[in-house]
């Protein structure tokens, strides 16, 4: 089944007097249960990618569909809609909110999706289980190690059951011990059935993935 | 439901761990709403103050002044227009004049004031030396606690006599007796032949500070040839008005329109009413722009606090919060702020008014204290929505870049 596909896909920024070309007609498509990471050196255009595929971003041109459907067009909060029911982002530097626990971290998803207080705690309860952060429940994010810390932004990640986790160097804070116990995370995910996109200039980690596209210069090649 | 009160517990939360910053930031608005609520309460506590004073005053009572007395509908924006104020072309003749033609006036008293010093072997004591007739006590239904008032025959023939207020007779006599013993007032020497009873103060002005005599002595002690004005009594409640229409035909026969007015309570209070009101609107005016002022800081901190969590903004719209759910978690923080603020002033101004009503009349109202809440919440919104707008209008991708 088709999650996701980009059907000449073009991004262009207007800095200065000559417009930017950050991704060239760019088509991809991914199916449920893929893993595939996206490699391409700084500038090449995969962050761009990435937040066009998770709907942080709109194109310039071309069209993006979702689930069978044109997110292309959509406004900002239709795509907050999807971003919070359809996609789990993990960031380089983690994004946790300081101020609030791990439990709080994790659920916070949920609280934009409505969902009532009593379910959003078991399933943030079930889910940091899942990640062995169960007894971390309750500290906050500054009393935990990196890779607890990168741990949590999966639990949060995967509360809303994505159809799509896209990470975004999950592994580049991280010592490279830490790093792989990263990676295994996600290749047990995906073996569970997820359909992971990892974005990373490391050879080593994309090779993890069972599929490599790699970008240059806006274009995949 | 279930958002915004995860939003507003989140807004404590933020709140809480910068206490110092919010507490600063809601000073402004702390400030503000206490001196509102304050300055409010001390006009309201005047007014009734006042009020009060003249219903004690006695009942049907109208005066008449020197010059002209426009209320409130005067074309010049209204208030009190010159009474008192022109040289007095009032006498004691038109008094009986007044007895003598009117029907529904029961009594009238003409009636001086001056400055004067009272004293008494070595001791002196500055005053206000008020020229009546023996009608006082029963216009103003006060009598003396110890001899008594004059008499008429007393009156007519300008005797020296003098009744003492109770600061004068304290001032001068202490312990002693006071009566039959002869005060010097303007080189003469008057026998004291009453004391009156305690009336207590006025917003600090010692109403006991006193003294009376005969209008007749005080127009030739002071050297005067014209009274300061009358004290009329209507024969009952019913009569006023024509009491009123009768005193200005009769006065009319010897003054022009302008020379004199008639006033009645009601008027007075009306007029002394809208002075105080328009103080107190004055004063709060004032007061309200230091809310305005903690409003500003209440937008710049917001200003700070959405640059300094860009970040965590990018990360909300990322994992799923639509701008309006951002716009309204900003706004709930600066209104928090504000309305804290607003409560906390309202608490200060409220034990502030009661502190103050044990030496001076204040009255807190319900509306001052509706009125401060509401501009609170106001000023939170007002002052909110901008910081709140511009975070909401963020775009995720740059604001998780953030550094």
């Amino acid at each position: 089944m088709k999650i996701l596909q980009l059907d000449n896909v073009s991004k262009t920024y207007n800095a200065g007097s000559q417009p930017l070309h950050v991704l060239k007609k760019v088509n991809l498509e991914i199916e449920k249960g893929d893993f595939i990471a996206i490699m391409g050196p700084s500038g090449s255009g995969k962050s761009t990618l990435m937040h066009i595929a998770g709907c942080l971003d709109v194109p310039t041109s071309g069209k993006v569909i979702f689930e069978n459907k044109d997110v292309s067009k959509l406004s900002e909060a239709e795509l907050a809609q999807i971003r919070n029911k359809k996609i789990g982002f993990v960031f380089q530097t983690f994004n946790l909110i300081p101020r609030t626990t791990t439990l709080d971290n994790v659920q916070l998803p949920l609280i934009y999706a409505g969902v009532e207080a009593e379910k959003r705690r078991t399933r943030a309860r079930e889910t940091l289980e899942q990640l062995g952060l169960k007894e971390r429940a309750f500290h906050f994010p500054n009393q935990l190690s990196g890779g607890e810390q990168q741990r949590t932004a999966i639990a949060r990640a995967l509360i809303n059951k994505p159809s799509i986790i896209l990470a975004d160097e999950p592994t580049g804070n991280l010592d490279s011990k830490t790093g792989k116990e990263i990676i295994d995370i996600f290749k047990k995910l995906n073996k569970e059935g997820n359909t992971v996109v990892l974005v990373t200039h490391d050879e080593q980690i994309a090779k993890n993935a069972r599929k490599i596209i790699r970008i240059y210069d806006g274009e995949i090649v | 439901m279930e958002k915004l009160f995860e939003t507003l517990k989140l807004a404590f939360i933020t709140l809480k761990s910068n206490k110092m910053r919010s507490l600063l930031t809601m000073l402004g608005v702390i400030i503000g709403v206490t001196s509102v609520i304050l300055l409010i309460a001390i006009g309201s506590g005047l007014k009734v103050y006042i009020t009060a004073q003249f219903e004690s005053i006695g009942a049907n009572i109208l005066y008449i002044m020197p010059g002209e007395f426009e209320l409130g509908s005067g074309e010049e924006g209204g208030g009190i227009q010159g009474a008192g104020m022109a040289a007095s072309k009032l006498t004691i003749e038109q008094g009986r004049d007044l007895v003598q033609r009117s029907t529904a006036i029961k009594a009238v008293m003409p009636y001086t004031e001056n400055n004067a010093t009272v004293s008494y072997k070595g001791k002196s004591q500055t005053t206000q030396a008020a020229g009546v007739t023996y009608e006082y006590t029963k216009i103003r239904d006060q009598y003396p606690e110890s001899g008594s008032f004059f008499t008429l025959s007393q009156q007519e023939a300008g005797k020296k006599v003098v009744i003492l207020g109770k600061t004068v007779a304290e001032k001068l006599f202490g312990e002693n007796d006071p009566l039959g013993k002869k005060v010097t007032i303007s080189e003469n020497k008057f026998t004291v032949l009453g004391v009156l009873p305690s009336q207590g103060a006025l917003a600090g002005v010692d109403t006991d500070n006193q003294i009376f005599i005969p209008v007749t002595t005080a127009l030739t002690t002071f050297d005067m040839e014209n009274i300061i004005g009358f004290w009329l009594q209507a024969k009952d409640q019913e009569s006023i008005e024509q009491a009123k229409i009768e005193a200005e035909e009769i006065m009319l026969r010897t003054l022009d329109d302008d020379d004199f007015s008639v006033v009645d309570t009601e008027s007075l209070l009306s007029v002394v009413g809208q002075v105080l009101g328009a103080l107190t609107v004055a004063l709060a005016g004032i007061a309200a722009i230091s809310l305005i002022v903690g409003g500003i800081g209440i937008m710049n901190i917001m200003l700070v606090s959405i640059a300094e969590r860009t970040k965590e903004i990018g990360l909300r719209k990322a994992i799923g919060a639509t701008p309006k759910i951002i716009l309204i978690q900003f706004l709930i923080e600066s209104v928090v702020l504000s309305v804290g603020g607003g409560i906390t002033g309202i608490i200060i101004g409220v034990l502030g008014a009661a502190l103050i009503n044990q030496f001076f009349p204040a009255v807190i109202t319900f509306w001052s204290i509706l009125l401060a809440f509401f501009v609170s919440v106001i000023i939170g919104v007002i002052f909110g929505v901008v910081p709140a707008g511009k975070a909401a209008k963020l775009n995720p991708i740059q604001a998780l870049r953030y550094e």
